[in-house]
């Protein structure tokens, strides 16, 4: 297939455009304004820019965050639930939290109104035994009566129906036959594992987004067919994986981190193909810095996130840990009078004190900007004419430098020095907390801001090097276009190993198998090859806390051939003893539950389409004043995208992009590797 | 002293805070016990190596070992002192609570860091393990009259000398337990939290030379210490009293007091307790080390925003009476101490709110609710189902409380009730918000829970549960009103029935199919229930969250008119 694939990532302020013709080998990007509340217009018109016959296009792959926000701003559809008897509070009860350790304040409203949360007659017992079949004219009776109300999705929860889906698979028959449109839910098709509100939350947020999610999507699909399209769409998940624009109507929860997971895939594949297959990736936006690890080329993945307080989505997730220190975070003194960093943000609106746009407070930008590191005449986004630097210095010294009895310049390296720090703490909490030496790590920034600040997490956190890719504002787009087609699966097994059917496991890991290998069967893209995977999650008994045990399987020709007692014993012990460092003498080994992921690898193209050339000038196209330490440097300038391959830049320097300023510090080196990547490291170590 | 720049001191406060926080991670991953891997019933810090006051504490530990660790700190620093033989590589170990604090469940280890061949700090850690002998499977006995039958008593003593581990303490502590695998787990976990406590301590000081740590460690205290006293020269001088009681001591059944008068004067704040009841036989007495702690708790929870650290605590003065149960004496039984502390918790925040009542939030639902059910399967094996349980917060001035919270004292989630069934032979029949069980107000409470649960086991079961607020229910403030009180009711052979003792009962018999039903009180409201919206008290009507004839009376009949 030829033709052209485009990767489409809608975030919060622009639509990204990422056009790769596979024909001619080449790419190109756009970058339109997000159009709210209807993204489609947005969308729409970024790949109109860049694509005049959608006829040439064979596949649109999209990073959404149309789930994300209609949970965030609890836009969903009108939702109802029915549910075991007894059991009515289970989404509102959480697992007895609260939002915050410290001042006992705050609420909770559920997104299903108690009004709309019916009770049918029905029990399934631990171990699978029906206690009380379903009452199926209640359920009937429950259906009508939530559509009379006014629900346009439900979601059916009942207990234990992870042990024995029959009660809630009878029900849910009943409904689907008298609801009016597929928005129906069940809690044993959503996630059929153990812990009732964390699959009864997924199973009812999934419902919650139905209408709204396919609604959008629907429009999408329409308005491409309509231009001409004739080609595969799919949809970014949360795990890193795409999947069919049809699975994603049905299960839309699993969109819930689209946007930032298909950032994540790109870093890694950018940073693999440069030869470096440990990375930590950093997105530096408004209002936080969100990180991501990768090692060995594998993303990490949280089995669930909370959304907010209490909405919990249980499906793998990339995982990203997020603080609050963006290029909008407000800088304070506390009344002890220490210097913090958010999580106050002034956002992209009012913005940074030097956009004029009504913010008074110091921010992140504003120190970036008074110290010179950001050119005030050229602003990034290109929605203002310039910045108002003494405006953005008047702040610092309002709020920092009186304070802190410090001046000016003082006052702004000491809020890039505590923002620095606290970036620094989230790279260490996902690298030494989890046993990763940083030393072995790349740094890749990504998003506007980061490359300003590659530099200091080098020497605060003893990373290698960083790379910031060549197009790092459009980064999630780009890996729309590279991430592989992916469906997870769970199923809890709850059993000693000793007691295990090994039987039983075969046949959900052929069930898992033959569902996954389906839905690539069914998609019209090209898969270079086909994995199936499987883990446990295991413990001794009287453990709480699992560990994913890889188990390898045969599966020739896609007939899974079951693994033994003797060999998953070995497997956990192995797992376990990397974990723990130690195995535990007469444990008696558990398994809690069965996850499989089947993966389609789709076709990977060369990032050195997106090259520069290998010759040409190396001129600054202007110098200016750049404060580091104690000193105001002369600094060059260069336009990034026009530096040969093999360009070596010693600091300082400056490198500028329209949406990107990539800072190159004293005694630092950048180098332009044969991607257009930049390649930042100390004198010594490019020595 | 040597003198630290603010923003290299920003800095070494994150760096302390993430070690301490790293400690707490590491024991919640490796611990055995669901009281620690899930309920984070633990905490880990750094304390000064002469006074053992608090200098960083993890943010994910259980509140109320904010205040009381420096206390085993201390215990450990007397001990030292007396042997004269601290050294490098030494681990204590001890969980007597007239000691160090709460409750004989906490085990505490402490161990000192040396830089240099010289005292540096201490790191401590504390953790709740799942049972540690006595006469009733975890612990929680409500008949208890001397520590002895609530649990084996542990002093101070030297788990590891000069790094290496004493097998003779271990073997000691693993016959004293129904649960050895567990404690070695938990136990495990801990030396492991300690051992990477002292290797990022040593990479800090490596980065930044001992003097300058030291240094930022003095200048948080004193930044603890001077945002605290900004804080209560803003609020009114003067004194406030208040009061409340307990139900009983699960011996006799009479009422014990809990009283304060909290006075402000300028930068300086004392917490009286005279007045309270004195020791009693059974079980609701806590030692001086937790009075003092749960202090700092409830200062903590009326100002949020203020650091872990001794500092704090420097403006604010402790009165404790002696001979009260808030000073009990050793061999005192303390396995309750939870209800007494929540009890504190109370009437600081009543006595607040008189001084400013947009400060607090009203009570919450004020109990632990500790509810065991345990019994033989068919084949002999014994099992034991030991929770906690929920209910509602109290209404604050922006929002009504949070339904179905934990308490005040901790972070602890409730397992899920499929993991309960799964484990143990139990059925819940119910598992629900508890309609009309908050304290009205403009906001009102959060509402409580009612839980019903049946034993499926043939051989039957036993049932024990440790509550409070049977008798005395949670205070609205700010002219709130009162919650409901906490009712425990279990199914025998002629019907339900009720505690004498209202929230404390050991060994109820439950056959096959009988159930037990725990419905516990929501929060106190805030403010006066006229000044609540007819459309709000309309919509909790319509939700069944308040039922027409209570709204009625509560709130007057406007919600009639208001249509939803």
């Amino acid at each position: 297939m030829s033709g052209r694939m485009i990767g489409v990532d809608v975030g919060g302020t622009f639509t990204d455009v990422f056009v790769l013709n596979e024909a001619e080998g080449t790419a190109s990007v756009a970058k339109v304004p997000t159009t709210r509340p209807d993204q489609s217009g947005g969308f729409l018109d970024g790949i109109g820019q860049e694509v005049e016959d959608l006829s040439e296009i064979s596949v649109v792959v999209h990073g959404t965050t149309a789930g994300t926000n209609a949970l965030l701003e609890r836009k969903g559809a009108k939702t109802g639930v029915i549910c075991t008897e007894g059991l009515r509070d289970v989404l509102e009860m959480r697992r007895r939290d609260r939002p915050r350790t410290w001042g006992l304040r705050g609420d909770f409203e559920p997104v299903v109104d108690r009004r709309d949360r019916l009770e049918v007659p029905e029990r399934t017992l631990a171990d699978g035994t029906i206690r009380t079949p379903v009452d199926i004219d209640a359920v009937r009776v429950a259906a009508a009566r939530l559509l009379e109300q006014g629900c346009a999705a439900v979601s059916v929860l009942f207990a234990n129906a992870y042990a024995n889906p029959r009660n809630e698979a009878e029900a849910v028959a009943a409904v689907r036959e008298i609801w009016p449109n597929p928005h129906v839910s069940a809690s044993s098709e959503i996630l059929p594992e153990i812990r009732e509100f964390e699959r009864f939350s997924t199973t009812a947020l999934n419902a919650y987004l139905q209408p709204e999610v396919s609604g959008y999507l629907g429009r999408l699909e329409a308005a491409l067919k309509s231009g001409g399209f004739d080609g595969e769409f799919m949809i970014v998940q949360s795990n890193g994986g795409v999947m069919a624009v049809e699975t994603a109507c049905r299960l839309p929860v699993r969109t819930a981190l689209s946007g930032p997971a298909a950032g994540v895939i790109a870093a890694g594949y950018i940073a693999s193909s440069a030869g470096f297959d440990n990375v930590i990736t950093g997105d530096m936006g408004g209002t936080s810095f969100d990180v991501s690890l990768i090692a060995e080329g594998q993303s990490m993945l949280s089995p669930q996130t909370s959304i907010d307080f209490g909405m919990v989505v249980r499906a793998p997730m990339i995982e990203i840990t997020t603080i609050g220190a963006g290029g909008g975070s407000i800088a304070w003194v506390d009344k002890g009078g220490l210097l913090n960093i958010g999580p106050e943000s002034a956002g992209s609106d009012p913005g940074p004190v030097a956009y004029g746009l009504g913010n008074d407070r110091p921010t992140v930008t504003d120190a970036n900007v008074v110290l010179g590191r950001i050119d005030p005449d050229n602003p990034i986004g290109g929605k203002l004419e310039r910045l108002d630097v003494a405006a953005a210095a008047r702040a610092i010294d309002t709020h920092v430098g009186k304070p802190l009895n410090l001046d000016t310049l003082q006052a702004a390296e000491a809020i890039l020095r505590v923002a620095n720090s606290r970036m620094a703490g989230a790279i260490r909490l996902v690298s030494i907390e989890r046993g990763f030496d940083p030393k072995r790590f790349a740094f890749m920034p990504f998003g506007g801001g980061g490359a300003l600040h590659a530099g200091a997490m080098l020497s605060e956190v003893g990373i290698a090097r960083a790379i910031v890719p060549r197009y790092p504002g459009v980064t999630s787009a780009m890996g729309c276009v590279i991430a592989d087609m992916r469906q997870d699966f769970v199923q809890t097994i709850n059993t000693l190993v000793a007691n295990l059917d090994e039987a039983a496991l075969g046949a959900f890991m052929q069930s898992h198998t033959d569902q996954g290998m389906a839905s690539l069967d069914a998609a019209r893209t090209n898969f270079e090859a086909r994995k199936v995977g499987f883990e446990l999650d295991m413990a001794y008994v009287g453990q709480t806390h699992t560990v994913s045990v890889p188990i390898a399987v045969k599966t020739d020709g896609n007939v899974v051939t079951a693994p033994t007692r003797k060999e998953i014993e070995a497997a956990f012990d192995r797992a376990y003893e990397a974990t723990f460092g130690r195995l535990l003498k007469n444990g008696v080994r558990r398994i809690l539950n069965l996850r499989s992921a089947v993966t389609g690898i789709r076709p990977k193209f060369d990032l050195e389409t997106l090259a520069p050339g290998n010759a040409g000038a190396v001129e600054p196209k202007t110098a200016r004043r750049v404060h580091f330490g104690d000193n105001w440097h002369d600094t060059a300038i260069y336009d990034r995208l026009a530096l040969p391959v093999g360009t070596v830049i010693d600091g300082p320097a400056i490198l500028e992009q329209p949406d990107t300023t990539v800072l190159i510090e004293p005694g630092l080196r950048g180098r332009v590797d044969r991607f257009g990547n930049t390649i930042i490291e100390t004198l010594e170590d490019s020595a | 002293m040597t003198d630290i720049d603010p923003i290299t001191l920003s800095v070494l406060a994150g760096r302390m805070e993430q070690i301490a926080d790293e400690m707490d991670a590491t024991l919640f991953r490796a611990a055995f016990n669901p009281i620690i891997a899930e309920a984070h019933d633990a905490s880990h810090g750094l304390y000064h190596a002469q006074s053992g006051d608090t200098l960083v504490q993890g943010k994910s530990g259980l509140p109320i070992f904010v205040g009381v660790m420096s206390f085993a700190v201390k215990a450990v620093i007397e001990k030292a002192t007396a042997d004269g033989d601290l050294s490098d590589g030494d681990i204590y170990i001890f969980n007597d609570a007239h000691i160090g604090g709460t409750h004989l469940s906490d085990m505490r280890l402490v161990r000192p860091y040396f830089r240099d061949g010289e005292l540096f700090c201490y790191l401590a850690s504390v953790g709740h393990w799942h049972d540690v002998g006595g006469a009733v499977p975890g612990n929680y006995n409500p008949a208890a009259t001397e520590v002895f039958q609530e649990a084996f008593v542990l002093p101070p003593v030297k788990l590891a000398r000069g790094g290496e581990v004493n097998q003779d303490i271990i073997d000691i502590l693993l016959r004293n337990t129904r649960l050895p695998q567990s404690a070695m787990g938990d136990l495990n976990g801990q030396m492991g939290a300690l051992d990477l406590g002292i290797k990022r301590m040593d990479e800090l000081l490596d980065e930044y030379g001992a003097e300058t740590v030291r240094a930022a460690l003095d200048a948080l205290g004193h930044r603890a210490e001077a945002l605290m006293r900004s804080e209560l020269e803003a609020l009114p001088n003067g004194r406030w009293e208040a009061e409340d009681f307990l139900d009983n001591d699960g011996i006799t059944d009479e009422p014990l007091a809990i009283r304060v008068a909290l006075e402000i004067k300028g930068d300086r704040m004392i917490l009286d307790f005279d007045g309270s009841a004195p020791q009693c036989a059974g079980p609701v007495n806590i030692a001086l080390p937790t009075t003092v702690a749960t202090a700092y708790v409830a200062i903590k929870h009326i100002f949020p925003a203020l650091p872990a650290n001794a500092g704090v605590m420097r403006p604010i003065e402790v009165k404790v009476p002696e001979g009260s149960l808030l000073a009990a004496e050793f061999p005192a039984p303390t396995g309750g101490y939870t209800e007494t502390i929540l009890r504190m918790i109370d009437v600081v925040f009543s006595a607040f709110a008189k001084a400013a009542p947009e400060r607090v939030v009203a009570n919450a639902y004020g109990t632990i609710n500790a509810l065991s059910i345990a019994g033989k399967r068919g084949n002999g094996q014994p099992w034991v189902m030991f929770s906690f349980f929920g209910g509602g917060h109290g209404g604050s001035p922006e929002t009504d409380g949070l339904n179905h919270g934990n308490a005040p004292i901790s972070t602890a989630t409730i397992p899920p009730m499929e993991i309960l069934e799964a484990a143990y032979p139990v059925m819940f029949r119910k598992w629900a918000l508890r309609a009309d069980s908050a304290g009205a107000g403009a906001n009102r409470g959060g509402m409580g829970a009612v839980y019903e649960i049946e034993v499926l086991e043939e051989n039957g079961a036993e049932a024990f549960l440790f509550g409070e607020r049977g008798r005395f229910a949670p205070k609205g403030i700010a002219e709130g009103q009162d919650a409901a009180l906490n009712i425990f009711s279990y199914e025998q052979d002629d019907g339900w029935r009720q505690p004498p003792l209202a929230s404390k009962i050991r060994g109820i018999r439950l056959r096959q199919g009988q159930a037990v039903r725990l419905e516990t009180p929501g929060g106190g409201g805030y403010g006066h229930a006229k000044d609540r919206q007819a459309a709000d008290v309309a919509l909790d009507v319509a939700r069944g969250l308040v039922s027409p004839d209570q709204a009625d009376r509560l709130y007057g009949a406007a919600w009639r008119e208001v249509p939803v």
